[in-house]
């Protein structure tokens, strides 16, 4: 019985970070219907920049995040107004061409950390990393818990940002109808681009609180990259709610397999979940919540 | 035995229901129109006979034969064929190339293919641009082309979605001829119009339909005095 | 006519004789290595280029045929070469339902499913450690210590794989194919079944692509999951390949085999382990500049300066 809500809560945890994570890439194929396979390579790039600031400024992680998430938002912009953007007006026999730009970014952003950090593994030591607390019987990794909550502050933010504020509501118009939300005016390009920024910002953030946590090298990216396909295709297509329940279940199944199948096989539950979801529930969760 | 015939389909979108309880033969070799203003059901209707959808309720028979329920390539190879709308064009093959990948139904062989291609193109009036990539095509030779593309599947119905929407006076007159040759070649025809002038031109009987009932039937004429068309057309006052 | 088949002729010739002139096994290895992605190249391509299914989970097929002759050995001490002819039917085997599932779905969700797949085949190679010996692989002796048998084996399949692709696109086959990449729905109004033509296209590729697998287990003589069954280093890279070349051009994927050798090789030497980086730029520059490729943008350029028509994607119908 320990054993379970030992893994039904570090499941949650680290699952809240993945949904946080994920967000950015819900956000993005909800926008601009394309899949970015350089998602995880942007969450990797954000945890050099706050593995970067602990190591040569001594700055915490859950500081560092901050300069990582403004430089993410800026490298994101680029990307999508000087090339994603530009392919929008390319003709191409496999529209699939788009996808294989962001495998091109990848390429270039993991091979451009490989060059100046090599392949070796690293890892930040904090004063806290090892500590765990108890909650009724269940022992909680301190990094793992703040890491949540830090995540769940962020969700509410973007919550209000994308319900309260003009720029929101013309993103999440875009992501409905792209064609209507041009014909109400808005500015579609220049909305791409921010969801873009916005979108590599949150795989910052979510990498950096991950940071303190998982090694680091310059392959993680494809990790990362992975569990937000399975947790945007289970919660729907840029649904924030989808993303964020997507996460959670991600993180408890992960939790759980490992736990109770192997250590191994643990991912193959994410995969088989993921296409269970693609074949069965075109919408994911949201088609589920709409439903109600 | 009749032809074509629908009874009592029916198709429902969530809550909306597009097509309700409609029912109608066509005897062989007329010209058939169905008229309706925008969002009456016209367009669904020949997703349902074409297999695109599945029926809500209903049944269509072909030839004493029930079709509903068998998917779209199925019944393109009994015997009807469609154009749409919205033309889909194969963007990146020539015009040929698009006619030949209809007559691979009948055809297996390249070379008969082309030659095939090369006849219906040619009793179209596409012959002319053969060889240009279909994406570079006017919206009327576009439209040319669904109709040839169809027909060289060697149909024994064709359904033609809308065809002369977006046409111009001239180009609407030549697509009327060409319906008329298409009539006249043997193959039975179902026009789906929302331009009465097109259909009560050329159609032998017509079916109006409105919010996927219908409100009328019979000769051209009959329909074009019709009080309920009438006001579904033009709204309560003319009525 | 008569051009065209003195340049094959010749280009026939040079294949056969050039490597002999090669003294350098690393110089034969490379060639080795061009073929090997030319043919994995041409297998995606009739699949993803010509029928437009993008593939994101060929390392299964190619894992597959490459575990086939492996496991051969590792369990039964029998030949690896045994795996050529195992490797392929097994590919094709996986190859069916995995399309019946997949094909259901289109364009991104597609090209997600397979991708899930071809991951699902990895961790499932790594971690089933009694049947595949897991991470750790499989080593094997090589049968010959020289190159040359190797390079003429693989050429072999590369010419099947040509001769293979190049008869089905030109047949009602190709017809069909492009039809359903261009517009399912138009398609299928066409009397063309879409489900069983895609298999048509995907059955042959994962052959293809199983038989290279086998090859690759016989001549590199080690394999491991990451290695074979890698989505970025395999399935992703195939579609890389045939981007570059030319998506749904018939000499495409060799072209695009040859970059990608010749740039890795290259920079390998002078960057090591980011010998990628190059490959990775030329691959956005490719997209954004070149969106059909070299042999898709020579044929665009030729077509504008002869003022004729070519069949779709570049070569004659």
């Amino acid at each position: 019985m320990v054993l379970l809500g030992q893994a039904v809560v570090s499941g949650i945890l680290l699952g809240g970070m993945y949904a946080l994570i994920a967000m950015g890439m819900t956000l993005v194929m909800g926008v601009m219907k394309i899949i970015n396979l350089a998602h995880g390579a942007l969450v990797m790039v954000g945890m050099y920049a706050t593995y970067i600031c602990f190591q040569q400024w001594g700055i915490d992680p859950y500081l560092g995040m901050f300069v990582a998430m403004p430089l993410l938002f800026l490298l994101g912009c680029l990307i999508q107004r000087f090339m994603i953007n530009r392919l929008l007006h390319v003709e191409s026999i496999l529209p699939e061409n788009q996808v294989l730009l962001t495998v091109g970014v990848m390429l270039v952003l993991t091979e451009l950390v490989r060059l100046v950090f090599r392949s070796d593994y690293r890892s930040v030591a904090t004063a806290y990393s090892g500590k765990t607390f108890f909650l009724g019987g269940v022992s909680v990794n301190v990094p793992m818990a703040v890491g949540f909550l830090i995540a769940m502050g962020f969700t509410y933010a973007l919550h209000l940002f994308l319900t309260r504020t003009d720029l929101g509501r013309s993103i999440r118009a875009t992501a409905q109808d792209r064609e209507a939300a041009l014909y109400m005016g808005v500015n579609a390009p220049r909305v791409t681009v921010i969801t873009f920024g916005l979108g590599a910002a949150l795989a910052a953030a979510g990498g950096s609180l991950l940071l303190p946590l998982f090694y680091l090298w310059p392959d993680i990216g494809h990790l990362f990259t992975a569990k937000s396909f399975i947790i945007t295709i289970l919660g729907g297509m840029g649904s924030m709610p989808g993303a964020l329940l997507g996460g959670l279940a991600l993180g408890v199944a992960e939790s759980l397999g490992a736990t109770y199948i192997s250590m191994g096989y643990k991912d193959v539950v994410g995969l088989v979940i993921f296409l269970l979801v693609l074949l069965f529930l075109p919408g994911g969760l949201k088609s589920l919540l709409a439903r109600r | 035995m009749s032809y074509l015939e629908l009874r009592g389909v029916t198709k429902d979108f969530g809550g909306l229901r597009a097509v309700d309880n409609l029912s109608f033969e066509v005897e062989q070799g007329e010209i058939f129109g169905i008229i309706g203003p925008n969002g009456s059901g016209k367009t669904t209707c020949f997703n349902l006979i074409n297999g695109f959808y599945p029926l809500t309720g209903g049944e269509i028979h072909f030839r004493g034969r029930r079709i509903d329920g068998l998917p779209p390539h199925r019944i393109c190879e009994l015997g009807i064929a469609r154009t749409f709308q919205v033309v889909k064009p194969l963007r990146r093959m020539t015009v040929l190339e698009n006619v030949m990948a209809g007559a691979f139904l009948r055809e297996s062989r390249v070379a008969a293919a082309r030659r095939r291609a090369r006849e219906v193109l040619e009793f179209c009036g596409l012959a002319h641009r053969a060889d240009v990539e279909a994406k570079s095509l006017t919206i009327a030779d576009r439209k040319r082309l669904e109709i040839a593309r169809a027909l060289a599947t060697q149909p024994e119905v064709l359904l033609l979605d809308e065809t002369a929407a977006g046409l111009n006076p001239r180009e609407c007159e030549e697509a009327i001829a060409l319906i008329q040759r298409i009539r006249q070649s043997g193959v039975t025809v179902v026009v789906v119009e929302h331009v009465m002038k097109v259909i009560m031109g050329i159609s032998d009987r017509v079916l109006a339909i409105n919010f996927g009932r219908e409100i009328a039937r019979g000769t051209p004429g009959e329909i074009a005095r019709h009080p309920e068309v009438i006001r579904a057309y033009l709204g309560e006052a003319h009525a | 006519m008569g051009r065209k088949k003195w340049l094959l002729a010749a280009g026939v010739l040079v294949a056969l004789v050039f490597p002999l002139g090669l003294r350098v096994p690393y110089h034969q290895h490379i060639l080795i290595m061009i073929l090997v992605w030319a043919t994995l190249g041409n297998a995606w391509n009739l699949l993803g280029g010509y029928a437009g299914q993008a593939s994101f989970g060929h390392a299964a097929f190619f894992g597959l045929g490459a575990y086939s002759a492996g496991l051969l050995v590792h369990h039964l001490g029998i030949s690896p070469w045994w795996g050529m002819l195992l490797g392929p039917p097994v590919a094709t085997a996986f190859a069916l339902p995995i399309g019946l599932v997949c094909f259901r779905l289109r364009g991104p969700y597609f090209a997600l499913a397979t991708l899930a797949l071809g991951e699902i085949f990895r961790l499932v190679f790594t971690n089933w450690v009694a049947f595949t010996n897991g991470a750790r692989g499989i080593l094997i002796l090589p049968e010959f210590t020289r190159k040359l048998p190797y390079y003429y084996i693989m050429l072999a399949i590369f010419a099947l794989s040509l001769v293979m692709v190049r008869v089905m696109v030109n047949s009602k086959l190709g017809y069909y194919f492009v039809s359903i990449r261009e517009d399912q729905d138009a398609a299928e109004a066409l009397g063309i079944p879409a489900t069983r033509y895609k298999l048509y296209a995907l059955l042959p590729s994962a052959f293809i692509t199983g038989l290279v697998g086998a090859f690759y287990m016989n001549y590199v003589a080690f394999i491991d999951p990451h290695v074979v069954f890698s989505l970025g280093d395999v399935s992703v890279m195939i579609i890389l390949v045939v981007m570059m070349g030319g998506v749904a051009t018939l000499w495409g994927p060799a072209v695009g085999a040859a970059i990608y050798l010749a740039l890795s090789e290259a920079f390998r030497a002078r960057f090591g382990a980011v010998s990628l980086l190059p490959f990775g730029v030329l691959v956005c520059l490719v997209i954004l500049f070149m969106p059909n490729g070299v042999m898709g943008e020579a044929a665009r350029l030729g077509k504008r300066l002869a003022g004729r028509r070519e069949g779709w994607g570049g070569e004659p119908a």
